[in-house]
């Protein structure tokens, strides 16, 4: 009885998955997408990067949506509806502290994400578009991080908005009348905070979402690359899948569960025994409400964003404006998408790279720490040289590469991948 | 517009110098799993404090069931601006009053422990010291100037401030603010007093973030858990990759 019962269960899931099938290519796109894509085998530590940002945006999203049940975008009612959360909601507090903590660790791995593709040459031809679609998505992610940082209408909310967005009053002509376009109003102000709820829980998701549809298209079409930055495609068995390829499931999802495992302790320690991580992911000044007329002693962006703020403040002003240091800021965003083309040896993984570039990798790594540990604190003392230093550095790094990178040593690039642990 | 954020940056440059002349804090020890301590803090924020500041973001009744005070004792002994559980704990001092009588409208405190630190309540709290400049006779070590009123100076008495003869490399020769004397005239011992801010700091600590013993307690099931699934997982992983060579 239950036999029976049973293959006819499973008839009709087959009679029904044809039914679909004949209408929408959900089995086609399983395949290709996930059961018959073939990864490299060799993918190491710095691989679970890619599958831990998809996990943090699936979390921001479904914890934005529940916030957006209870906050206010309005600026009378904005930082108590946050404390509401916080307090009277059902699990408020845990669905805020993932939202919040959600957003520095979104940062953590595209960081380790990106500096992944630095390592081992993801950039390079054929996957220009999957580099240019992930930097676009990195643009937008600084633009939806920074207008959710304004909701909770605190007091380093308020400053920092009028801060940040004072650099677009800074453009030569059009200044005045963007600065006022973007705010809505003369200074930060209720209709800004509006504004910014829109493109933070609308706008910016929806782009967001899209790019990375457009990155892991872009990713399944040419292939992934992979620590020894060969191309797995060239070498096919008689099956004609790649050698040295494994579907990516189940190989690869029950090997990302391993990392969501690892990287949920981490992410959890934080929600549960240090939301705030001492003043790094919230800030104390943000705990009290946004008011014009209390300057923050220091007005410092969260930490994610320290590294490209420390640059606009080590360009002195020049010729009378203060354009330059934006210009410089903007710059160093800009100069990601070049990467691509900068890169000009003939190897792409750092494994048969000389050693200029792993010098020259590692000053980069120092240069960007450093320059965000100098843009927590005043620009006094020690600080704005470093950050000028910091910047030199930033910037040497990706112009200079064209030319490093051709004269550098390079070991012989192996046929196959080697080792897959 | 972005001249604003130079000068900004040129006020705050000799703020950021002049902080670091100030008094360091006092340390304090709270511990938020103290029943006992918090019921304490909240008698004696209610006494002392509530007349004036607010716990705007927290209600009568939530206060009631995290601290084990019983709803009939709550409503007799600490709800003093409301009859009812649910309302919020608001001063009973209207905020135009408070510009009036003192400058400033007296903040909410609800979430001082969250914004300016633990430390920061129980150094302020044992801070104050008679100056006769100001208006209520009294200023404050960690706050200068400080627009309240010495509230607490029958169970603390009067502090005197200490000062020291500081000559920079200039040759000027200034008296510097070092530190106060224990106070006198109160009707606290200095251990029994530094016990009472120590209850209000530490009630205060809670009100900041209510969930906060809970959310830790909590935590360790979550840590206990993912530990067992991070091995489930990995040990998944290990099977499955048995045959990739």
């Amino acid at each position: 009885m239950s036999a029976s019962s049973d293959s006819a269960g499973a008839g009709n899931s087959r009679g029904l998955i044809a039914w679909i099938d004949a209408r929408f290519p959900m089995t086609k796109l399983w395949k290709e997408q996930v059961a018959e894509y073939y990864a490299p085998k060799n993918f190491n530590f710095w691989y679970f990067f890619g599958s831990l940002a998809m996990l943090v945006l699936v979390n921001q999203i479904i914890t934005g949506i529940f916030l957006t049940m209870d906050y206010k975008p309005n600026a009378a009612e904005a930082f108590g509806s946050v404390q509401y959360i916080m307090n009277d909601v059902e699990w408020g507090w845990l669905i805020r502290y993932m939202h919040t903590t959600g957003a520095s660790a979104f940062f953590i791995v595209v960081y380790l994400h990106m500096f992944r593709g630095l390592m081992y040459g993801s950039a390079r031809k054929p996957r220009e578009l999957i580099w240019i679609f992930g930097c676009l998505i990195f643009v937008l992610l600084m633009a939806e991080a920074f207008m959710g940082y304004v909701l909770p209408w605190g007091n380093m909310s308020f400053w920092g908005a009028q801060v940040i967005t004072s650099l677009f009053g800074s453009l030569p002509v059009i200044g005045g009348s963007l600065l006022e376009w973007i705010r809505g109003d003369y200074v930060i102000a209720d209709a800004t905070l509006n504004r910014f709820f829109a493109l933070h829980v609308a706008a910016l998701p929806l782009a967001l979402i899209f790019l990375v549809i457009a990155h892991l298209m872009a990713l399944h079409e040419v292939g992934s690359n992979n620590p020894d930055g060969i191309e797995i495609k060239k070498l096919k068995g008689p099956d004609g899948h790649p050698l040295d390829g494994i579907p990516f499931h189940p190989y690869y999802t029950v090997k990302d569960m391993v990392g969501v495992a690892g990287f949920l302790l981490i992410f959890c320690a934080v929600i549960f025994f240090a939301p705030t991580l001492g003043g790094f992911f919230l800030e104390r000044a943000n705990f009290t409400p946004a008011n014009p007329l209390l300057t923050p002693p220091d007005i410092t962006p969260v930490w994610y964003f320290t590294p490209f703020y420390a640059m606009l403040r080590a360009v002195p002003s020049f010729a009378g404006t203060q354009v330059w240091g934006v210009l410089v800021m903007g710059s160093a965003i800009v100069v990601l998408f070049f990467v691509p083309w900068l890169d000009r040896s003939p190897v792409k993984s750092i494994r048969y790279k000389g050693p200029i570039y792993k010098i020259m990798l590692t000053l980069f790594v120092l240069s960007f720490i450093t320059l965000g540990d100098v843009g927590m604190h005043p620009p006094a003392g020690i600080y704005p040289l470093l950050a000028r230093i910091g910047t030199a550095v930033y910037f040497a790094f990706f112009l200079l590469m064209p030319w490093y990178t051709k004269i550098d040593r390079v070991k012989p690039v192996p046929e196959r991948v080697t080792g897959h642990v | 517009m972005f001249k604003r954020l130079w000068l900004i940056a040129a006020i705050l440059l000799p703020f950021g110098a002049a902080v670091a002349q100030e008094v360091p804090l006092q340390h304090v020890h709270t511990n938020i799993n103290d029943v006992q301590s918090l019921q304490r803090g909240a008698r004696d924020f209610m006494n002392y404090c509530s007349g004036c500041h607010s716990l705007r973001y927290l209600r009568y009744e939530r206060m009631g069931k995290d601290l084990q005070i019983p709803l009939p004792l709550l409503k007799k002994n600490l709800m003093l601006t409301s009859k009812k559980p649910l309302d919020h704990i608001l001063s009973a001092m209207p905020e135009a009053d408070g510009v009036k009588w003192f400058g400033v409208a007296p903040p909410d405190l609800t979430l001082m422990s969250r914004y300016m630190g633990n430390d920061y309540i129980y150094s302020f709290l044992k801070g104050f010291y008679a100056d006769k400049t100001r208006l209520w006779g009294v200023n404050n070590l960690y706050k200068p100037n400080v627009a309240m009123p010495f509230v607490l100076a029958t169970l603390q008495g009067v502090q005197k401030p200490v000062y020291k003869s500081v000559t920079d490399p200039s040759g000027h020769t200034r008296m510097e603010l070092v530190g106060v004397t224990p106070g006198t005239g109160g009707s606290m011992t200095p251990a029994q007093y530094d016990e009472f801010v120590t209850d209000i700091t530490n009630f205060l600590n809670y009100t900041a973030e209510p969930i906060k013993a809970e959310r830790r307690s909590l935590g360790v099931y979550v840590m206990l858990f993912l530990a067992l699934f991070f091995v489930l997982t990995y040990l998944l992983k290990k099977e499955y990759w048995k045959d990739v060579h």
